[in-house]
């Protein structure tokens, strides 16, 4: 494999169906052996995008590189990519070990060689002991498993997942998402991972592209894409969101001075050009919540308690601030003994750091 | 203590019982009293005398009915054929493409189930005679225009049956088969096909029954000298019923079953599919 050049490369693509722009201008390279994601809410064109690496659809303008190849007119068959289906699309009539094989057989490679190559893919993905049975008599986490040492077999270039997890139970989807990071660095190859889940993608990519009608909004690691979101699409898309929405008065030196709806003068951070209608975001997380008014110097917003949302580990409180409408504060439920919980109706303070808030433009 | 009856245990009530027996006696009477009459040492259907299997004998020595029965099997069988893969292709067009007219196709092709049977052997019947359809061929070629005209009213069974099979396909299953490197001709015959193979089945079982049992395009169809075995009986029917019209219909009917059961057992290695 070439060694800086990207497994993948989108120049420029668009796709339309009718009068539907499916996919609207992207320009993207996914790195050599990468985890990656493509985000977005569904018809945002991320589906689309994949079934265009794996040759489904041609685009309607724009070129598709994949390692460097021009994949212009190459039929799914001849391309250097393997596929695992939403639906698994695992053959009902064949064996675990006949549908691994199935990819071998058809391409002509010799019998000798195929019984070895099945063998090691069933292991990989630990189905060894069910290589015989028929796929209606796995569960759904094991179909999945043979659609994954399915296309692994074929040895691809770059391996395509299309919302491998979302039929799958939760603690099944947490192990499988383990399982599919395990194997993207064992077989050292990159994995294309299409979800609408964005717990799915940030702990399991290495690098997440979200995508909104048909456009790539932001691409980064998972961290940048949460701590730093480009635009209110993305900062609201991944995770929750508070929103504080203003204006700009003035920027220089590395800060700027904003004038928020119902809180007024805040300063933060910023070293770009001023701009005028920006939004602060503010992570839930990053809010606190207090009884009485805080000795702080940051920003501080009274108000009632609207509704809890319990999850064991964590609560949600949503509170209806009298300045800034409703926020949402994460609170830890870090003591049995000194934590009592919020009731609806309480009154409480909300306060945050404006340094802990992203300044949003777009 | 026996369980109390449930709300849904419907075959456990008395009365939905003697229904259910009801409407098996009303089905199977005449087909169990042809079959025990064609045991009948009488030579009149009416009283029963005594136990002979004279009867088959007669029937199995009976050169022209054995010649009709040869003539329905062939047509059967042919025809059959003819139809799996007329009626499979048609399904398969019109579940995987998308084209002008395909509505008014899909309409055109049920035509033959809904025409009336003598429409259409009438219309067989003049189109033979317009076009000068070569007569008095070396059999099996003499059947050719029965041949055709039961492809003609059965394929369409096929198609409808195949294509209801096809609704439950996931396309994506060619696609997979693609993706992993197959081309479309190995797609099919690895992937769609298998998946057809129980509509297949039912459908050839389906034209094969309609085939061996059609009177009224084979009466209209066929020429002097080919007789099938619905014609043959018709005929002796007409003469006098005998027992051994009642015997030579227990042969059809054993066949048939013997058909069926065949079918049953070729389709269960395929269970999975569904």
């Amino acid at each position: 494999m070439s060694n800086g050049v990207p497994i993948v490369r989108f120049e420029n693509i668009e796709k339309s169906f009718g009068s539907f722009k499916a996919v609207d201008g992207v320009t993207l390279d996914v790195p050599n052996n990468s985890f990656f994601a493509l985000l977005g809410p569904s018809g945002c064109g991320k589906t689309t995008l994949l079934r265009m690496l794996a040759g489904f659809e041609y685009p309607t303008s724009g070129r598709i590189l994949i390692d460097g190849e021009d994949m212009a007119g190459i039929p799914p068959n001849k391309r250097p990519v393997n596929m695992v289906f939403q639906s698994y699309a695992v053959f009902p009539h064949m064996t675990v070990r006949e549908n691994v094989g199935y990819g071998l057989k058809v391409s002509g490679v010799p019998k000798s060689e195929i019984e070895p190559r099945v063998e090691e893919a069933i292991q990989m993905v630990r189905l060894d002991g069910f290589a015989d049975r028929k796929p209606d008599k796995l569960s759904g986490g094991q179909r999945q498993r043979v659609a994954l040492a399915r296309a692994l077999v074929k040895k691809p270039k770059l391996l395509l997942l299309d919302e491998p997890l979302s039929a799958l139970d939760k603690k099944l989807r947490e192990d499988m998402q383990l399982e599919l990071v395990r194997l993207q660095q064992e077989v050292g190859i990159s994995f294309v991972i299409v979800t609408h889940d964005q717990d799915e993608a940030l702990s399991m990519a290495d690098l997440i592209a979200v995508m909104n009608r048909g456009k790539v909004l932001q691409v980064a690691p998972p961290w940048d894409l949460y701590e730093e979101p480009n635009c209110r699409f993305v900062a609201d898309f991944i995770g929750e969101m508070n929103l504080f929405e203003g204006r700009m008065l003035s920027a220089d030196g590395g800060q700027a001075r904003l004038d928020l709806k119902g809180i007024g003068l805040v300063d933060v951070p910023w070293d770009y050009p001023p701009t005028s209608d920006v939004a602060l975001a503010v992570r839930p997380e990053k809010m606190r919540l207090y009884r009485e008014e805080p000795e702080l110097g940051w920003v501080r917003l009274p108000g009632k308690v609207a509704q809890v949302a319990y999850f064991g580990d964590n609560s949600q409180v949503f509170v209806e601030t009298s300045q800034a409408g409703r926020v949402v504060v994460l609170r830890h439920n870090q003591s049995r003994s000194r934590d009592e919980p919020y009731r609806t109706g309480a009154d409480c303070w909300v306060a945050f750091e404006p340094t802990d808030g992203i300044v949003l433009s777009d | 203590m026996r369980n109390p009856i449930g709300p849904l245990e419907f075959t456990r009530r008395g009365w939905v019982r003697l229904w259910l027996l009801a409407v098996f006696v009303f089905l199977y009477a005449p087909i169990v009293i042809l079959i025990a009459f064609s045991f009948n040492q009488s030579r009149r259907n009416i009283v029963w005398t005594g136990f002979t299997t004279d009867w088959y004998g007669r029937a199995l020595n009976n050169a022209s009915l054995i010649e009709a029965f040869t003539n329905s099997i062939m047509i059967a069988v042919i025809s059959t054929i003819l139809s799996v893969i007329l009626g499979g292709l048609l399904a398969l067009g019109l579940y995987r493409f998308r084209f002008p007219g395909k509505p008014v196709l899909d309409g055109v092709s049920a035509l033959p189930i809904v025409i009336p049977e003598i429409c259409m052997g009438v219309s067989l019947l003049v189109f033979y005679a317009r076009i000068g359809w070569p007569t008095g061929l070396p059999w099996p070629l003499n059947l050719s225009q029965v041949i055709i005209g039961h492809v003609v009213f059965s394929f369409p069974f096929v198609a409808v049956v195949v294509r209801a099979r096809m609704e439950g396909f996931d396309r994506s299953l060619e696609e997979a088969s693609k993706d992993l490197g197959a081309s479309e001709w190995q797609t099919f015959w690895n992937v769609t096909l298998p998946y057809m193979k129980t509509g297949l089945i039912a459908g050839a079982l389906l034209a094969m029954t309609l085939s061996l049992d059609d009177f009224v395009i084979t009466f209209f169809t066929s020429g002097p000298e080919t007789i099938t075995f619905p014609v043959k009986i018709y005929s002796m029917v007409r003469q006098s019923v005998t027992p051994e019209v009642n015997a030579a219909s227990t042969i059809l009917i054993l066949f048939t079953v013997l058909l069926t059961v065949i079918a049953l057992k070729f389709q269960k290695p395929s269970e999975g599919v569904g």
